[in-house]
C-alpha cells in the first residue's frame, strides 16, 4: 500500500492552489481475529481498513477531514478531492489559529517490518490442543499495520509492520483465572506450550482455598503487568505540557509542591524501542528518548504540535501520552521477588483503575487474576479480589522498597477501532503499606 | 449524505460464495466536530467512515469479515477471507451455527430531527461556542475552559440471504462545556451542557442538556469547588442526581446483566458478573422501589433503535420489577445459548466489528417522590452530582465511584459544596438500599458514548434516563 499512498499524495498534492499545504496521513491493518472461551472458538473472522486522513492549510488556518479507501484510486482520489473542496469552503469561515504547528523541514523515513508471523490457524491449533482440557478465554489478533505521512512539502514517511497479540486467561473456577499473553512479530510453538505448562503450574495454586484480606495497608509485589495498570492512569495527562500549563496533571504535586518519587524512579518515553511509528501526524520525528522523571524528580513533558507552539517548547511526541514507556530496572533479582517479599500480596494484575484524587495522583482499582498470599517467600493461597486506593507518592515514593532489575516488555492488546501500537517496558516492584479498602 | 449501497449490494452478491446462510451489513458514516478551547477555535474534524461486514453460516461454521474496501474484487477478496475462518470454526466451533439467528423481518427507523445540524451555519456554531468560551472565564483562576459540538450521521443496512431488509438511520448530537479551576495545587473540573453524553435527534436537543445556559452555573462551581472543604468521611445517606445514577446504572445494572459477560465470553477483558443464571425471576436485586427497563424507544436517548445488528425486533421489556432480577441483556445468540429469554441488544460498534452484547437503552423507571421530598428525607448526607471517577471489580460487585461536586444535606435541607466527594459499596448490597427514587420532573436522560467491551475492542453509545435517587448507609469520603 505504500506505493498507492505514494500515489494519491502525489497527485493530491500536485492539486493544490497557491498558498496552500496539505498534510496527508495514511492508516491500514489487515487483522484476523479470533475470540476463544471454553478453550473453543466464538467469533472468527477478518478485517481490512483503510483510512486517509486530509489536514489542510492556507493562511495559518486549519481544518481536517477522514475517509475510508476503497482502493480503487479514481473512486479514492475523486472522494478526497470532494473533501479538500468542503474543507477550502471551510477555512476563510475560520479564524487564524495562534497554535497551528506543522513539520516544515523535510525528512522521509521508510520502515518495512517483514512479515514472519505463523499462518493464524495453525497457532490456534497449537493454542487449542496445548490447553485441551483448559477453560481458555481469550483473543488472537495479528496481521499487517500500516501508517504513512506525507505533506506538499515533500516529506514522505512510512511505517509497516507483521505482528501478533494472543492475549488469555485460564480459569480455575469462579473468578480465579492466570492471565497470560504471548505478543511480537516471530511465532514459537514451544514458547507458548512453556506458556501453556506454567499456567497449568498456577491453575494448581489457585485451587488452594481462598483467602480474603481485611482492608488495611499490606506489603505487596506489583508485577509488570499490574504497575501497567497504574502507569496508564498516571499517563493520563500526568505527563502531557497542556495539562501541566493548564494544572491538570495528576502529578501536580511534583511540580507545584516538590513531591518527588523514590530515587530509583527513572520514567522515559523510549520512542526509539516503542513500535509506533517515529513520525507524528504532523510530520515531526520523535527523539529517541525524552526523560519525563528522573531519580525521582520531574524533569520534562511530552509536547504535541500545538502544545509546542502555545509554550514555545519542542515537539517531542505525537500525542501527550506516552507510547513507549520504560522505567528504569532496580537492584532486585526476579528470583528473589518472593523471598524479598515474605508475607505479603503477590499482584499479578490490577484492573478498572481510575483516580480518587486526582490532585495527589491517588488511584483507586482492582485486583484480578492469579493474586496469591505469600507466606515466608511461598505462595499459599489466592486471594479475593480486593480494592485498594492508594497515591502514586506512596506506591513508587516513600513505600517503595525496591524494582526488579528484569523489566518484562508489555505489547498493549488493545483495538479500539484500530489494533493497538502502544507498548512498554517495565519492572516488578516491591512496596510497603499499600492499602486495601473493600 | 445518503449511502449509495446498491452498486456494493451488487458487486456483493456477484462474488458471495453458495454458504447456507449469508448477512450483509452496511455502515456509512459521518461525524463533524467543532471546538473552542481557551478561546482558540481548534481544527474543525469531518469523518467519513465506509465499510460492510459480512456473516457466513456453512456447514455448521461461522465466520465473518469486514471491509472498507468496497469494489468487487475488495468484496470478493473479503469473502475469501471469511471462508478462510469457516473452516476452524467448523471444527472447533463454541456456538452450535443452528444457534445463530437469521433476521427474519423487514423495516426501518429514522431518528426524528426537528433542527438538522446544517441548519446552523459554520460560523453561528462557531460563534456560539466562542460565546460559550467567553462565559466559562468566570474569573482568574480558570485555567483551562472547552466547549464541544459534534454532530454524527449514520446509516445502517442489514440484509440477508433469506431476503430480510433492515434500513436504519440515526442522529444524534453530541454537546458539552468544561471548565477547570486552580489555585495552587487543588484543581478542580466542573463540566455541563452535556458533556460526555450525547442524545440522538437534531440540534433541538441542546437546550435540554441546559447548552448553552449553565455555562455560568459550570464555571462558578469549579472555582468554588477549589475553596470547598474535602467531603467528609462518613458512613450516611447518598443523593444520586440523574447524571451520576447514569454511571451507577451502567456499571452496577448493566454490565452485570449482559448475558455474554454471564457465558463467560468476556472473562479475558471486560470481566464476568456476579449475576448467574439460575438468579432470573427470583433474586432480589435492589429494593421494591428498584424498576429497570430495556427501552429502544425513548427517541432522543442515544441507543434507540427499532432492530439490532442481528435483525430482531426492539421491544421494551422490564429486566428488574419491583427490585426482582427478571431478564438479562442478551441477544439473539446468547439467548439460544444460555435458553433464556432476553432482548433485542446485538450490537457492533462499526462496520469493521461484529455484534455482541450491549446495553443500548437502560432505565431507571421513575417514582413517587419530588426533589424537595428526596432531600427533606435525609437528615444527614451528601448529594453528588455528574460522574468523574469510575471503578468496579470484574464481577461488577466492588465499586468505587467519584463526582464532581458533592454537597453537603443536613436535617433535610441542602447545605454547602464539598469537594471530592467519593462513594464505594457493593452491587449485590447497594441496590437494596434504594430508599427514594425521584418522579418524572426529576428524570433526565444521559448515556454515554464510550461504553468499552468486547475483543476485539468496541466502543459503543448507550442510553441511561433515570430520576435522582436517595441510597441509606453509604461509605462516603473525600481527598486527601
Amino acid at each position: 500500500m505504500e506505493a498507492y499512498f505514494r500515489e494519491l499524495s502525489d497527485t493530491l498534492c500536485a492539486d493544490l492552489a497557491p498558498g496552500e499545504v496539505l498534510l496527508l496521513n495514511y492508516r491500514g491493518e489487515a487483522s484476523d481475529f479470533v475470540r476463544l472461551n471454553h478453550n473453543r472458538i466464538r467469533q472468527a473472522g477478518h478485517v481490512h481498513q483503510q483510512a486517509l486522513d486530509l489536514d489542510l492549510v492556507r493562511d495559518g488556518r486549519e481544518s481536517g477531514a477522514s475517509m475510508p479507501l476503497c482502493g480503487a484510486l479514481d473512486t479514492d482520489l475523486a472522494q478526497a478531492r470532494r473533501l479538500l473542496e468542503r474543507l477550502r469552503a471551510q477555512l476563510p469561515l475560520l479564524p487564524e489559529d495562534p497554535h497551528l504547528n506543522y513539520a516544515m523541514e523535510v525528512h522521509d523515513s521508510i520502515h518495512h517490518g517483514e512479515d514472519r508471523l505463523p499462518e493464524p490457524g495453525a497457532a490456534l491449533e497449537t493454542l487449542l490442543e496445548a490447553a485441551r482440557g483448559l477453560d481458555l478465554v481469550g483473543i488472537w489478533a495479528g496481521g499487517e499495520q500500516s501508517r504513512g505521512f506525507a505533506n506538499s512539502l515533500g516529506q514522505f514517511n512510512w511505517h509497516s509492520t507483521h505482528s501478533f497479540n494472543l492475549d488469555w486467561s485460564i480459569y480455575r473456577a469462579g473468578d480465579k483465572a492466570v492471565k497470560q499473553n504471548y505478543a511480537g512479530f516471530t511465532w514459537d510453538d514451544d514458547y507458548l506450550a512453556h506458556k501453556i505448562a506454567s499456567d497449568r503450574e498456577t491453575l494448581d495454586l489457585l485451587g488452594q482455598k481462598t483467602r480474603t484480606l481485611e482492608p488495611g495497608r499490606y506489603r505487596v509485589f506489583l508485577s509488570p503487568g499490574a504497575l501497567y495498570e497504574l502507569m496508564e492512569m498516571v499517563s493520563w495527562g500526568g505527563f502531557g505540557l497542556k495539562s501541566h500549563r493548564s494544572a491538570q496533571t495528576p502529578l501536580l504535586g511534583m511540580v507545584r509542591d516538590g513531591f518527588t518519587l523514590h530515587e530509583d524512579m527513572t520514567i522515559t518515553e523510549n520512542h526509539a524501542a516503542g513500535l509506533a511509528p517515529r513520525f507524528t501526524r504532523a510530520g515531526f520525528i520523535k527523539p529517541d528518548r525524552v526523560v519525563l522523571i528522573e531519580a525521582g524528580s520531574y524533569r520534562n513533558c511530552l509536547a504535541n504540535r500545538r502544545s509546542a507552539r502555545e509554550y514555545g517548547a519542542v515537539v517531542n511526541c505525537a500525542d501527550e501520552q506516552p507510547e513507549s514507556l520504560e522505567i528504569a530496572g532496580g537492584r532486585l533479582h526476579q528470583d528473589e521477588v518472593l523471598s524479598s517479599l515474605g508475607t505479603g500480596l503477590y499482584i499479578s494484575n490490577l484492573w478498572y483503575c481510575n483516580f480518587s484524587d486526582r490532585n495527589h495522583c491517588r488511584i483507586t482499582g482492582m485486583t484480578r487474576f492469579a493474586c496469591l498470599w505469600v507466606e515466608q517467600g511461598r505462595p499459599v493461597a489466592p486471594v479475593n479480589v480486593m480494592r485498594f486506593d492508594e497515591s502514586i507518592y506512596h506506591i513508587l515514593g516513600d513505600c517503595l522498597e525496591g524494582l526488579t532489575r528484569e523489566h518484562e516488555h508489555i505489547l498493549d492488546a488493545g483495538s479500539y477501532e484500530w489494533r493497538s501500537a502502544v507498548s512498554a517496558r517495565l519492572p516488578g516492584a516491591l512496596v510497603n503499606d499499600f492499602t486495601l479498602t473493600l | 449524505m445518503h449511502a449509495d449501497w446498491q452498486a456494493v449490494i451488487n458487486d456483493f452478491k456477484a462474488v458471495v460464495p453458495d454458504v447456507d446462510f449469508w448477512s450483509l451489513r452496511l455502515v456509512s458514516e459521518e461525524t463533524e466536530t467543532l471546538c473552542v478551547r481557551d478561546a482558540v477555535v481548534q481544527p474543525p474534524s469531518l469523518v467519513h467512515d465506509r465499510g460492510v461486514h459480512l456473516t457466513f453460516v456453512d456447514r455448521g461454521g461461522c465466520a465473518y469479515a469486514a471491509t472498507s474496501a468496497l469494489t468487487r474484487e475488495g468484496l470478493r477478496t473479503a469473502c475469501e477471507q471469511a471462508l478462510r475462518w469457516l473452516e476452524p470454526s467448523r471444527r472447533q466451533a463454541l456456538v452450535e451455527a443452528r444457534q445463530l439467528p437469521w433476521p427474519q423481518h423487514s423495516g426501518s427507523y429514522t431518528t426524528p430531527v426537528a433542527v438538522p445540524w446544517d441548519e446552523w451555519s459554520l460560523a453561528e456554531k462557531v460563534e456560539l461556542l466562542q460565546d460559550i468560551n467567553r462565559t466559562l472565564l468566570a474569573g482568574d483562576c480558570i485555567v483551562d475552559r472547552q466547549a464541544f459540538l459534534g454532530h454524527r450521521q449514520s446509516e445502517v443496512m442489514l440484509l440477508g440471504s433469506n431476503g430480510a431488509t433492515i434500513e436504519q438511520t440515526f442522529h444524534y448530537v453530541i454537546p458539552g462545556y468544561v471548565a477547570v479551576a486552580n489555585r495552587g495545587s487543588q484543581t478542580q473540573v466542573r463540566s455541563g451542557g452535556g458533556w460526555r453524553s450525547a442524545r440522538q435527534g437534531g440540534l433541538e436537543q441542546l437546550a435540554d442538556f441546559g447548552f448553552p445556559d449553565s455555562a455560568r452555573q459550570v464555571a462558578e462551581e469549579a472555582i468554588a469547588l477549589v475553596e470547598a472543604p474535602e467531603c467528609p468521611v462518613t458512613r450516611a445517606d447518598l443523593l444520586l442526581m440523574p447524571s451520576q445514577m447514569m454511571l451507577q446504572i451502567h456499571e452496577s445494572i448493566g454490565h452485570p446483566l449482559e448475558l455474554d459477560r454471564i457465558l463467560g465470553d468476556e472473562r479475558n477483558y471486560a470481566g464476568t458478573s456476579f449475576v448467574t443464571p439460575d438468579m432470573f425471576g427470583s433474586y432480589r436485586y435492589g429494593s421494591r422501589l428498584l424498576n429497570v427497563t430495556f427501552d429502544p424507544g425513548v427517541m432522543q436517548e442515544m441507543a434507540s433503535y427499532a432492530f439490532d445488528d442481528e435483525g430482531t425486533p426492539a421491544d421494551r421489556s422490564h429486566l428488574i420489577r419491583e427490585g426482582i432480577l427478571l431478564r438479562p441483556l442478551g441477544g439473539a445468540t446468547s439467548q439460544a445459548r444460555a435458553g433464556m429469554a432476553g432482548v433485542a441488544n446485538a450490537r457492533a460498534s462499526n462496520w469493521n466489528r461484529p455484534a455482541i452484547d450491549r446495553m443500548a437503552n437502560l432505565n431507571l423507571e421513575p417514582g413517587n417522590s419530588s426533589f424537595d421530598e428526596l432531600v427533606s428525607g435525609i437528615e444527614y448526607g451528601v448529594l453528588m452530582d455528574a460522574n468523574r471517577s469510575w471503578s468496579i471489580d470484574d464481577s461488577r460487585n466492588k465499586f468505587q465511584f467519584g463526582c464532581e461536586l458533592g454537597r453537603l444535606i443536613v436535617d433535610g435541607e441542602l447545605r454547602g459544596l464539598v469537594r471530592n466527594p467519593n462513594y464505594r459499596g457493593i452491587s449485590a448490597t447497594f441496590w437494596r438500599n434504594l430508599a427514594a427514587v425521584g418522579d418524572a420532573r426529576s428524570l433526565e436522560i444521559w448515556g454515554t458514548p464510550n461504553c468499552g467491551k468486547g475483543e476485539p475492542n468496541q466502543m459503543i453509545h448507550v442510553g441511561h434516563a433515570s430520576p435522582a435517587c436517595v441510597f441509606r448507609d453509604v461509605e462516603i469520603f473525600g481527598g486527601d
